[in-house]
């Protein structure tokens, strides 16, 4: 269970520009379950996700991750609980470009520094389970908007993370991409994962699997 | 411990499959880097060879010797000035030398004459050096002419040539006997290009010189010790050639490391976010980096320097020859011998490793430290 | 996207760090062979011969630059052959950048 309390993000604090982009937000985040988070842009979803997924903190406010407080960590164990717990699908996939499928997919082990032999064997299971094998040697920029998206999947589940969290995944593709996604959701969320994304798009709110839908706007949740 | 060695050969992993994204772009840059590092270290090699050679060799040079001056240029010395310096404390011997120059308009060449003390050479016989013997093809029982100051040819015959590994030091000797150098040169009876003293105690030497000083106004004592000193000075960096060569390497590093320091681009901050974003430690990141940097400086110092190595101590500094030779016709065949200064090599490992690894690390500090949620944007 | 019930054997095309690592061992490898040659190969019994010549003939210099009397005997040189035109005049030789005037001479 993820609990966030009074959680705010501000931006170019004591500036003149200074931006609140989260306020005052207090959420609870069930297990094994899918959470969507919709909002028009500017609505301070992303900036949300990201704290919740350890890559930002916030400003005032604390986060629990089940009984641990994530907001007086230092960068070290924040790394290492990112690393451990939560998996991440970016908007624009992120994968690093000239490296192969494989090599991408198998970044986030790098600091574990597992057995190599063992580490190819991992990925290639994940990657065969998307249907990505035959790609596994393909430099991801030739790969199409579906194919860089399993990518991406089997990068964020590499390290077997409980939670996974997706910002405006469905953002670069058409519909019946969608949908599959969805359905790959459906089919994490079966095995026992907790999924957060982020999304405008009925396609991921209305999807089958979705447990809750959270809408916020200018940075506060709406009662729903 | 394992672990950690594990980790850094993922980090390298990366690292280098990074720098195989554009494989022509950075084989090029470790070209171009260890060429300086080859010309740097091709001249640091052989320098060190030469001045060492050139300390060993001339260890055993005369003690003193008293040249004369005459309006402020060498000139002959008479023998009676072997009498004025009497007995000096700590002479052994004392002896006038016969040398001088000709110059041979039939290969443009300058020989030195010289009348050996230490064999006997029959008149119209001349030891050649082998310098000599292979720009104009001489050999035992050649003859070879020479036109003296006098208008009339004399015409020797080689009766010997010294020996080829010897060249550094007699490359353009030419040994006559007395009479004949005398009637040669037309340097009468009575007349030396200068004196030469034994010295056995080197702690005596100064002494010596300064006691000459006041005995023999006119002339003036060069103590072996000014040789060696003269010779170890030989390609030192401060100098001509070499110092536009060490300026041009450092400028080119210079280049280089300014423009790895100058920032980052907006695509390696995005590849460091995405790093941290999965998982990346700060530490690792700035680890990879440092890697990058280190295995392409290390790897462009030992190319570089075994290159340097075998140019000069295999193929006997075959670049450097031209530059050395200049306008000579006559330049001494030999073999630089293999020697290591390892405060030298220290130095160029410093200088060539460390700026590129720091430029290489420094930049990626400010990207590597703040949190990976910009990549979210 | 379906799985087989096989898992799938990948090969691996060789990990990006292995071929220059191997590279760079030989290279330390070969330079510390440099380092014990120098100490093995650069005894100086090739010398002994010219060694014996500076000795037996009273040489003070070696032979490497023969333009002129001056770059020949550098340690017999005299202050002015050199320096024949004026102290300053560039050198006539490319030799005259290598090596600098004896230190002698850049004494008071």
């Amino acid at each position: 269970m993820i609990r966030l309390n009074d959680i705010s993000k501000a931006f170019n604090q004591g500036r003149p520009n200074e931006f609140w982009a989260v306020r005052d937000v207090t959420l609870d985040i069930e297990d094994n379950r899918v959470t969507v988070l919709r909002g028009p842009s500017g609505s301070g979803k992303t900036t949300l996700l990201s704290m919740i997924g350890c890559l930002s903190r916030p400003t005032s406010g604390r986060i629990f991750l089940g009984e641990r407080n994530l907001s007086g960590l230092p960068e070290r164990f924040l790394t290492q609980i990112r690393r451990e717990t939560f998996g991440f699908i970016f908007q624009r996939f992120n994968l690093i470009p000239g490296l192969t499928v494989l090599d991408n997919v198998m970044l986030p082990a790098y600091p574990l520094a597992p057995d190599h032999g063992a580490l190819v064997q991992r990925t290639a299971a994940l990657l065969e389970q998307f249907g990505m094998a035959g790609k596994a040697h393909s430099k991801v920029e030739w790969l199409s908007g579906g194919e860089a998206q399993r990518a991406a999947i089997c990068r964020a589940l590499l390290n077997d993370p409980q939670i996974l969290i997706a910002d405006e995944p469905t953002a670069n593709l058409d519909t019946r991409l969608s949908q599959e996604f969805m359905h790959i959701i459906g089919e994490l969320k079966a095995a026992g994962r907790t999924i957060i994304l982020t999304s405008h798009d009925p396609v991921v709110s209305d999807a089958a699997c979705v447990d809750r839908v959270i809408t916020l706007r200018d940075g506060q949740v709406q009662d729903h | 411990m394992n672990h950690f060695v594990r980790r850094q050969r993922y980090l390298i992993d990366f690292t280098l499959a990074s720098l195989g994204r554009r494989k022509g772009k950075n084989l090029g840059l470790l070209g171009v880097y260890t060429l300086i590092v080859f010309l740097l270290a091709s001249v640091m090699l052989f320098s060190q060879s030469l001045r060492r050679e050139a300390g060993l060799l001339l260890e055993n040079a005369p003690e003193v010797v008293v040249q004369r001056m005459v309006a402020g240029r060498h000139d002959l010395i008479p023998v009676d000035y072997l009498e004025r310096i009497g007995t000096l404390r700590g002479v052994v011997a004392k002896y006038g030398r016969l040398w001088g120059y000709f110059y041979d308009p039939a290969v443009q060449a300058n020989y030195t004459l010289l009348v050996p003390r230490d064999r006997t050479i029959n008149s119209g016989e001349l030891i050649v050096g082998h310098g000599i013997a292979r720009t104009r093809g001489l050999g035992t029982g050649d003859f070879i002419s020479f036109r003296a100051a006098s208008g009339t040819t004399f015409s020797f015959r080689v009766a010997e040539v010294l020996a080829a590994d010897a060249e550094l030091v007699s490359a353009d000797l030419l040994l006559v006997n007395e009479a004949d150098f005398r009637a040669f040169f037309g340097i009468a009876e009575g007349l030396y290009t200068d004196i030469a003293l034994e010295v056995r105690n080197p702690k005596e030497v100064r002494t010596v010189a300064e006691k000459l000083t006041v005995l023999l106004p006119d002339t003036r004592p060069i103590l072996r010790e000014e040789i060696l000193r003269t010779y170890d000075a030989l390609f030192q960096w401060r100098q001509g050639i070499v110092f536009v060569l060490l300026a041009g390497s450092l400028l080119a590093f210079v280049i280089f490391a300014w423009d790895k320091a100058s920032g980052l681009s907006a695509e390696e901050k995005r590849e460091i976010g995405i790093l941290k974003a999965i998982g990346w430690e700060t530490g690792d990141v700035i680890r990879m980096k440092f890697w990058e940097g280190a295995l392409v400086s290390l790897g462009a110092f030992l190319l570089g320097y075994l290159a340097a190595y075998g140019h000069v101590f295999i193929f006997d500094a075959a670049l450097f020859a031209p530059v050395l030779k200049g306008w000579a016709v006559l330049y001494p065949q030999f073999h630089p011998q293999p020697f290591v200064d390892g405060l030298q090599v220290a130095t160029l490992f410093f200088f060539t490793v460390f700026p590129y690894t720091v430029a290489t690390v420094v930049p990626i500090w400010r990207a590597a430290t703040t949190d990976p949620d910009a990549v979210m944007r | 996207m379906h799985g087989t019930s096989a898992t799938a054997r990948l090969h691996h095309p060789g990990r990006a760090g292995t071929v220059p690592l191997l590279l760079l061992g030989a290279g330390l490898l070969l330079f510390a062979f440099t380092l014990l040659d120098a100490a093995w190969r650069g005894n100086d019994t090739a010398l002994a011969n010219s060694r014996q010549l500076v000795a037996g003939l009273g040489l003070t210099d070696l032979a490497l630059f023969t333009e002129a009397r001056y770059t020949r005997h550098l340690s017999q040189a005299d202050r002015h052959t050199p320096f024949q035109d004026h102290p300053l005049a560039l050198d006539h030789f490319p030799s005259g950048s290598l090596v600098p005037p004896p230190q002698r001479l850049q004494q008071p």
